[in-house]
Parts: structure tokens; sequence; C-alpha cells
């Protein structure tokens, strides 16, 4: 067998091992999916008659679940950096290095593992959010456009995440760091439209990653104008990717 | 030929210098025993000759690869069991064989094969579908081992082998260290802290001290160095300890243990002269045991504050 061949089937091995870890251990998939949910039902049954007022008529659910949906992408980013400090605090990932298997195979197997973990949250948050009454007026082609940008952004929150899982000293560490992510939604558009916020908070709202990504996403969900956050969404999406990519590998490669 | 072998190696992390030039030779299907207290540079060494860390300077050669140029080479002929297990807790025995099955790109069959006969081996077989989790401390360095074994290695790295584990599982794990060598003609490089487990394993041990080989040669030939043994006297009470400690230049005196070492050899005339003495100052002694130098003695003299 090539050099190739090797790492497809070393990164097919460690994906295997991931995939079986995650189902040992189904209490970190479940947190990814239990969060978004609460949140759903916080923001449709508790906040949802005040803050539907608020956005100017129309169903609140069908305003804030793309938000959320966002959200569960960055709740399984915890579990993705959780995952990879985890694995590098045990000996188990010396041991890989003392082989003579391909150098990606460890990252790629984590990596591809996690967006799969979330990709079956994302399924879940979605059809509970189906549940609690949201509609979505996309045809298949939006549905498509939107689960590939669903997978596009998960790919990027999971090399970002687990480059933070490396450089983290302990689980407890890594588990923290990604917070602030699973709440830069909130400082956009993903709860209220950043209109409504004071200067500079909407300063913020308007150029942070995360706005273009729901409103291209609300937009393919619900019918709102899409604009150029579709462009940006995407041009923000590989800019980070190749980010977390580079920098997870550099990390990776000098321990 | 020689399965490991080092010219001048030296590491330092910042400016404290871990290994000062280390030089080593060891024979293939041989044991060869690093021995030292903690923090002498064990684990480093181990580190560097398995290519999980680079040297700062030093050329290694690990069954006929170049550590650097070829360290792919020395991975497929490598097996390292750590200080630290390394193995997936999330799993069971058998599917950690197996993983390492695949990761050393068996056929299936061929994997599942070596991963039942390595169960039987190390006595796991009824906990083969149990997840790790669930080991004792033993077992769970027997599968680190086995995990080790899956892929045939030619030279084993063991750092720290049984650091941590009760006796009994020490005996055990001393019993496959030797069955490896015996059976499969591996070349095996282990670290210890304890001097018995050097003595009872190792055809050649080399005390690393301060990042330093200090002594290196048989058991016998290390024993060798420190010359002599002694003769240790008990009293029943501290005043016959005090005044027979003033009889003997040389004498180490314990007053918790109501001891007396005198250095000495088991000779007749020895033993007599030391019996003659207490006598003509009429101390009473309660036992005599003559003791010859133990790697104990190696170990103490040549390493730490004794050496310095």
């Amino acid at each position: 067998m090539s050099a190739t061949t090797y790492a497809v089937s070393d990164s097919l091995t460690m994906l295997r091992r991931n995939l079986k870890r995650a189902q040992r251990y189904p209490a970190m998939t479940f947190s990814v999916v239990v969060m978004p949910v609460m949140m759903l039902m916080l923001f449709n049954y508790a906040f949802g008659g005040a803050l539907g007022a608020g956005i100017g008529g129309g169903s609140y659910i069908d305003y804030v679940t793309p938000g959320i949906v966002l959200m569960t992408a960055t709740a399984g980013s915890v579990a993705t950096a959780v995952g990879v400090c985890v694995d590098m605090t045990e000996g188990i990932v010396n041991r890989f290095r003392t082989m003579a298997i391909s150098r990606s195979a460890f990252l790629t197997g984590h990596v591809v593992g996690s967006v799969i973990q979330t990709l079956v949250a994302l399924v879940l948050v979605i059809g509970a959010a189906f549940a609690m009454g949201f509609r979505s007026s996309a045809g298949p082609v939006e549905w498509l456009a939107a689960a590939g940008l669903l997978l596009f952004v998960t790919l990027t929150l999971t090399w970002i995440s687990a480059g933070i899982g490396l450089v983290s000293k302990t689980p407890e560490s890594a588990s923290n760091t990604p917070l602030p992510l699973t709440f830069l939604p909130f400082i956009g558009s993903a709860i209220v439209p950043p209109d409504s916020m004071p200067t500079v908070l909407r300063w913020f709202a308007e150029y942070q990653p995360f706005t273009p990504i729901i409103e291209t996403l609300r937009g393919l969900l619900m019918g709102t104008g899409i604009g150029n956050s579709g462009w940006i969404a995407l041009a923000w999406c590989t800019g980070l990717t190749l980010l977390g990519y580079v920098w997870s590998r550099s990390v990776f490669y000098r321990r | 030929m020689a399965a490991i072998s080092a010219v001048g190696l030296t590491k330092s992390y910042g400016d404290k210098a871990v290994l000062r030039g280390i030089d080593l030779s060891i024979p293939a299907g041989t044991v060869f025993a690093l021995l030292g207290p903690n923090g002498a540079g064990k684990t480093t060494t181990v580190e560097i000759l398995s290519t999980l860390i680079p040297a700062d300077a030093g050329s290694v050669q690990v069954a006929g690869h170049d550590l650097v140029r070829e360290a792919d080479g020395v991975r497929r002929a490598i097996g390292v069991t750590g200080q630290f297990s390394a193995v997936d807790n999330l799993l069971t025995a058998e599917e950690n064989l197996m993983l390492m099955a695949d990761l050393n790109h068996l056929r299936r069959r061929e994997g599942r094969r070596r991963a039942e006969e390595l169960l039987r081996r190390f006595d796991l077989t009824d906990a083969a579908r149990k997840p790790v989790v669930t080991f004792s401390g033993g077992m769970r360095r027997k599968l680190d081992l086995a995990m080790t074994l899956v892929g045939d290695p030619k030279v084993i790295f063991l750092d720290e082998p049984t650091t941590g584990l009760d006796p009994r599982s020490r005996r055990t794990m001393w019993e496959i260290i030797r069955g490896l060598v015996a059976d499969h003609g591996v070349t095996i490089f282990l670290t210890t802290q304890y001097l018995e487990e050097a003595d009872q394993l190792a055809d050649r041990i080399a005390v690393l001290d301060g990042g330093r080989i200090v002594a290196e040669g048989t058991a016998e030939e290390l024993k060798r160095i420190v010359p002599g043994g002694r003769i240790r006297l008990q009293f029943t009470d501290a005043g016959q300890l005090d005044t027979a400690a003033a009889l003997f230049d040389y004498a180490t005196a314990d007053a918790e243990a109501l001891r007396l070492d005198i250095p000495g050899d088991n000779s007749v005339i020895t033993v007599k002269a030391v019996l003659d003495t207490l006598d003509n100052a009429s101390v009473r002694a309660e036992s005599l045991v003559v003791e010859t130098a133990d790697l104990d003695d190696v170990f103490l003299q040549l390493t730490g504050e004794g050496a310095r």
C-alpha cells in the first residue's frame, strides 16, 4: 500500500475509534443536544411572547430557530475540544506517536468524528424545533444549501476547537475555553435583530462571523433576504477553517 | 549487532540540562536496564530513543535505522510501554488490541488471531469484552504491554513497567518480560528505579544520575564497585550502643533501631576482631549479621548526595 492509502486507512481507523468512544460515552453527545433544546424551549415558551412582539410580527420560533441551530454547532465544538484534550492528556497519544502511522490520522479522525457527532445533534435539534412549531419555507434546494452551510460551519468550529483541545492543559479548561464561542451568536442576530442593540454592540454584532452565517441560514430556511451575507459567511468559514487547520496541525506536530 | 546504539546524546529544556552526553550500545536479544533515581533523565532517554522527542545532539541507531532520517523505520521496529498507561479506557481489551492491529495494517483475520493469542498469553481472555475502565492496575499494565506486542516489535522500550504495581503483579510482569526475551528474542530497554528489578531482569545495567551514565556493567560487576560489606550489630539498649559506637572508627550508629554498622567483610578474622573489641570493652551486643554489598549500596554510592 502507498503512503496515501495508509493515510486514508489510518484516518478511518481513528474515526472508527472516535465514533465508538462517542457511543460508549453518550453523555457528551447528549449535552450537545440538550443545551440547544433547552434554549429553544426557554426562548420559545418563556421569552417568545415578549421577544416575538419586539421583532415585529411573525412567529418567534421561526426567527430564533436558525440561531439556536447554529448554537448546536458551537456546543459541538466544546465536545471536540474536550475530546481532543482528554486524548492528549492520556498516554495513548504517545503510543500513536511511536507507531508508524500517518501523522495526520489522529487529528483527521477526531475532526471527522466530531463533525458527524455534531451533525447528528443538528438533526435532533431541528427535529425538536419542528415539534415546537417551527415551520420552514425552504424547498429541497434550500434545505440542501442549508445542510451544506451547516456542514461547513461545523467543520470550521471543529478545527478551531481541535486546536483549543490541543493547547489546553486539562479537560476542564478545554471545556471552558470555547464557551465564548457558544455565546457569540447571542451578540449577533440569533435572538434579536442587532438594530435594537446599543451602538458598540450593534457594530460588533454586524461584523462578527456568526451574524452573516445566521442571516444566510435564516434566509435559506425562512425565505428572508440573504443579500451578500452568503458570500461573507463562506469567506469567514473558509478563512477560519484554514486558520484552525493550520494552527491545530502545527500545535500537534510541535508537541 | 547492536539493537540500539547511541553516541553523545544530549537534551536540555531551557537552561536545564537533562541529558549530558549518553553513550549506549545494546546487543540484540538482551535486556538492558537504565537505573536511576527520579529526575535522572530515564524517561527523557526513552522518549528520545522511541522518536517521541528530538535530541539536541548525538546520533542514534535503533534496529539498524537512523533515528532522525528513518524515524518511520524505527517506529516499525519498536514497541513502547510508557510509564502512564497508553490504553483507550472507553474501549474493551479486545477493541484496544484490534485498534493496534488496524494501525499496524494487519489483515482482519490476522489481527483477530493475534489479539486472541495475546489475550490468552496475558491471561485476559475472561476480561476481553469488558471496558478497560474496570481493569485493575496490573491488568491495565498487561494490556498495555499486549498492545505493544501486536506489531511484533524487535525492540521494546519499557519505561518503569512495574511502578505502582503490587508485588504479585510485579512478579507476573517480570515473568512476562523474561518470556519475551526467551521465546521471541526481542531486545528490551527497561528503565526502573528498583534495583531488584534491574538485578532480576537485566543482562546489563547502566546507572543514570544527573543526566550522565555513572556506571555500567552486569549486576555482579556493579556490586564489585563498592568494596566490602558491613557487619551489623543489634543492641537492646542505647547505652551499650553508644559505648560500642565509640570503639569503631568508621561505624555508623542508628539510635532509633539500636543498630551499629561497621564496614567489613565476612572473613572470620574480621568478625573475630569485632567480637574481641566488644568483649574487651565488656559491651553486650544482642545479635550480629554480616551483609555483603548489594545493588542498593552501589546505587546509593553512585547517585544523589553521596556521589557529589
